[in-house]
């Protein structure tokens, strides 16, 4: 922050119109906060149109009453209520409610963690194996290719490759190794996790990449001579400075991940629920209050997983 | 002097742009009424909201050369629509939905009943809408929202039912069908002719329903019949008791590994069956047929207990009147006509006249779909391609005995609130 301003200040005469006119008898400049206000200005109406306002209005909705065709605009908790039916009277059992952010949850971590280290390993391989920044570059555009096609496409590819009569299956067949088709290979949280995994990946390997790429390679050759192994140099040196870049890429995957209802729709056949498929569900019956309530619900969740993750590192401080 | 210009022309255009926008905004919305000269200047276009179903190229095209009338199409699913006339009850003209929406979207005050009275045809409706029986005299199963119930308004801008006749309709049927169970009868290699089929421990892992919870817990009330477990008063409304019983059955067998998938678009159904995935599942009859067009073998499987139907049909939004008004009626009109009629009965639908969609098909295709009689000559597709050859007959048979097979209709229950509860725990199960 400070860099920019002093930088701003310095080109400052030349840049913000009406300051550094010639013509003006008295030169006015104006004040670097304004300045400062200036710049965030429009990504600050932008964030505010379409994101706080927004969602402002879900949690006001999540509020309101409904029934099969309207919208009630009158204070209830029915939304929040009707979500939780039944669950105290169910306990020690966990209601399906319960069990569904628990599942969304398990599936978050599963994907996570398997994105998290083949993420890590592949920005470490660019990072420190790769020693030309033309072959650096060229890998990297590798790892777009998947991003060519959409989300949709490649979610789908896997389907006629996982299936009963699939090629994995036929091929096991082939060689022997089973006698009957695997079935947990499709519409199963194999397929689901499987699918993330394939889908995010990239969103893992570009922030830790961008972290890497900013190591000082002297901090590594000192780690070296100091009589570091290899693994102390890992765990004491790189993770440590890159783990920025690791939360990051952590937060790209879990929101997106507690969100989805597509994939797991898709990859699940419809059998798996998450959060977000309850969300969709209500809305399909138009009960967009509860729909919003499940929506604020969800929110909290995530949120409350992001700021663990930033507790963790301050990000702000780290950039 | 140059920047001057420069500044007052931008302003000029801005404004300009923002004006147009506004005057398109105002005009869009059907805040500006009263224009006769303009408007009747102006291409006769239609805004037509509605599922996939009777949206065909070619019905659009034939309908511009006859009427003169431009067909915009809004596709979406059958949520997809209902959720959009309650939310923006102003961006169609035309709409196209099912029977069993109205409980919803009547009571919301969005849609205009239309006049019997300017439908040409409205007394050759088939007595399947009207009386609840076949041509043939045969009574249909009543249960759920069948469309005889729902029809008719008691007056002009009424939010109520009518229990008798009168002169305004909620929607003029135009499609329908009588759904049954999907069957793969190369793999299963036996006969199938009960809906508890769906449930047999022999198709473990290889069962399907749709989840769409208004239809789909319908298909289950089906199963659950079939089963003996249950005599329901009404499958299409059910009361708390009831959705409890029907959800306890399905989630049972949903945990012992019974379904293989659920689907809720046509094509995850094709998709599904094609690839082996599932061999029994409920399912569309054309989405059988593109099954069978791929050269797999499929049957849309007539079962003992009857068949669920589901209808749909066209009403008008509230905001439509004068001249856009009178081209809705012209082109409801030029729908019942015949010509769309023939076109859906060729995908195997049923078109709401018979006899103006007789008029437009061939004797031998006339026999094959509606009296379940062989084909004298090979069947096509609309689209020209060829659907079955010479010889073969009509899965479950005639008109008179599918719609006659009828046992209950697509519905929202007075219960829908906990019913969708309770199907989504079914499906988190």
């Amino acid at each position: 922050m400070d860099t920019s301003e002093d930088i701003l200040q310095q080109a400052a005469p030349g840049l913000i119109p009406g300051s550094g006119t010639a013509r003006a008898a008295k030169p006015t400049r104006l004040s670097p906060s304004f300045i400062s206000w200036l710049q965030a200005g429009p990504m600050m109406l932008v964030f505010l149109a379409f994101f706080l306002i927004p969602l402002v209005f879900v949690v006001i909705v999540s509020f309101w009453d409904y029934n099969e065709y309207q919208l009630l605009p009158a204070f209830s908790g029915r939304g929040y209520t009707d979500t939780f039916e039944g669950c105290i009277a169910q306990l020690p059992d966990l209601c399906t409610i319960a069990k569904t952010y628990l599942k969304t949850l398990k599936l978050c971590f599963l994907v996570w963690a398997i994105t998290l280290f083949i993420g890590f390993w592949v920005a470490y391989f660019l990072a420190f194996h790769v020693k030309s920044k033309t072959w650096q570059m060229g890998l990297s555009l590798l790892c777009t290719i998947p991003f060519w096609t959409s989300n949709v496409i490649r979610m789908i590819a896997w389907i006629p490759l996982l299936g009963r009569n699939g090629l994995v299956n036929s091929g096991l067949m082939k060689t022997g190794l089973i006698n009957q088709p695997v079935e947990w290979l499709l519409f199963s949280e194999f397929s689901v996790v499987l699918a993330l995994v394939h889908l995010f990946t990239f969103f893992m390997v570009v922030p830790i990449f961008n972290s890497m790429i900013r190591i000082d390679k002297s901090l590594i050759e000192a780690a070296y001579d100091a009589g570091a192994t290899g693994f102390q140099t890992l765990t004491n040196v790189i993770i440590p400075l890159a783990k920025p870049g690791i939360v990051i890429g952590s937060i790209f995957v879990i929101t997106i991940v507690m969100g989805d209802f597509i994939t797991i729709g898709v990859m699940g056949g419809q059998q798996i629920a998450a959060a977000g498929k309850i969300i969709e569900t209500r809305v399909n019956a138009l009960q967009f209050p509860a729909a919003a309530a499940n929506a604020v619900i969800l929110l909290v969740i995530t949120f409350l997983i992001i700021t663990m993750m930033s507790r963790i590192v301050d990000i702000k401080k780290e950039l | 002097m140059t920047e001057t210009t420069k500044k007052t022309g931008v302003s000029r255009r801005t404004l300009l742009k923002s004006t147009a926008g506004l005057a398109g905004l105002a005009a869009g919305s059907g805040a500006i009424t009263g224009f006769p000269y303009v408007m009747s200047a102006e291409p006769k276009v239609l805004r037509y909201l509605g599922t996939a179903v009777n949206e065909g190229d070619d019905i659009s095209k034939q309908c511009l050369k006859d009427t003169g009338i431009k067909i915009e199409y809004i596709t979406a699913t059958t949520d997809d629509v209902t959720k959009r006339v309650m939310t923006q009850p102003n961006s169609f003209d035309v709409l196209d939905i099912e029977y069993f929406s109205l409980k919803k979207i009547v009571p919301s005050g969005n849609i205009l009943a239309l006049d019997a009275k300017k439908i040409k045809e409205f007394d050759n409706i088939t007595p399947v809408f009207t009386k609840g029986e076949t041509p043939g005299g045969k009574k249909i199963g009543g249960q759920g929202t069948a469309p005889w119930k729902v029809l008719y308004l008691e007056g002009k801008d009424s939010k109520k039912f009518a229990t008798s006749a009168t002169e305004f309709v909620t929607l003029i049927p135009t499609v329908y069908n009588a759904d049954t169970l999907g069957i793969r009868p190369d793999i299963i290699k036996r006969p199938i002719s009960s809906w508890a089929e769906l449930l047999n421990p022999e198709f473990k892992g290889k069962a399907s329903i749709l989840n769409i919870p208004s239809i789909g817990i319908m298909d289950a009330a089906m199963v659950v019949e079939a089963t003996g477990k249950y005599k329901y008063a009404d499958k299409g409304n059910m009361t708390k008791e009831e959705i409890d019983l029907t959800m306890k059955v399905m989630t049972e067998a949903k945990k012992a590994g019974q379904f293989r998938a659920f689907w809720k678009d046509f094509n995850e159904s094709v998709n599904l069956m094609a690839s082996g995935e599932t061999v029994i599942q409920s399912m569309w009859s054309p989405a059988v047929t593109k099954v069978r067009s791929m050269g797999i073998a499929c049957t849309f499987q007539p079962l003992k207990e009857g068949y669920r139907s589901w209808a749909s049909g066209f009403c008008v939004s509230k905001g439509v009147s004068g001249p856009k008004l009178d081209w809705a009626y012209e082109f409801v009109n030029w729908f019942l006509s015949g010509y769309a009629g023939a076109y859906l009965n060729r995908q195997g639908y049923y078109s709401a006249v018979l006899s103006t969609a007789k008029a437009n098909m061939e004797p031998y295709e006339w026999a094959y779909w509606m009296e379940g009689k062989p084909a004298e000559k090979d069947i096509k597709a609309p689209d020209g391609s060829l659907l079955e050859k010479a010889g073969s007959v009509r899965d479950g048979g005639s008109y008179e005995d599918r719609m006659g097979g009828v046992a209950c209709w697509n519905a929202v229950m007075d219960e829908n609130d906990y019913m969708v509860r309770k199907w989504n725990e079914f499906i988190a199960a």
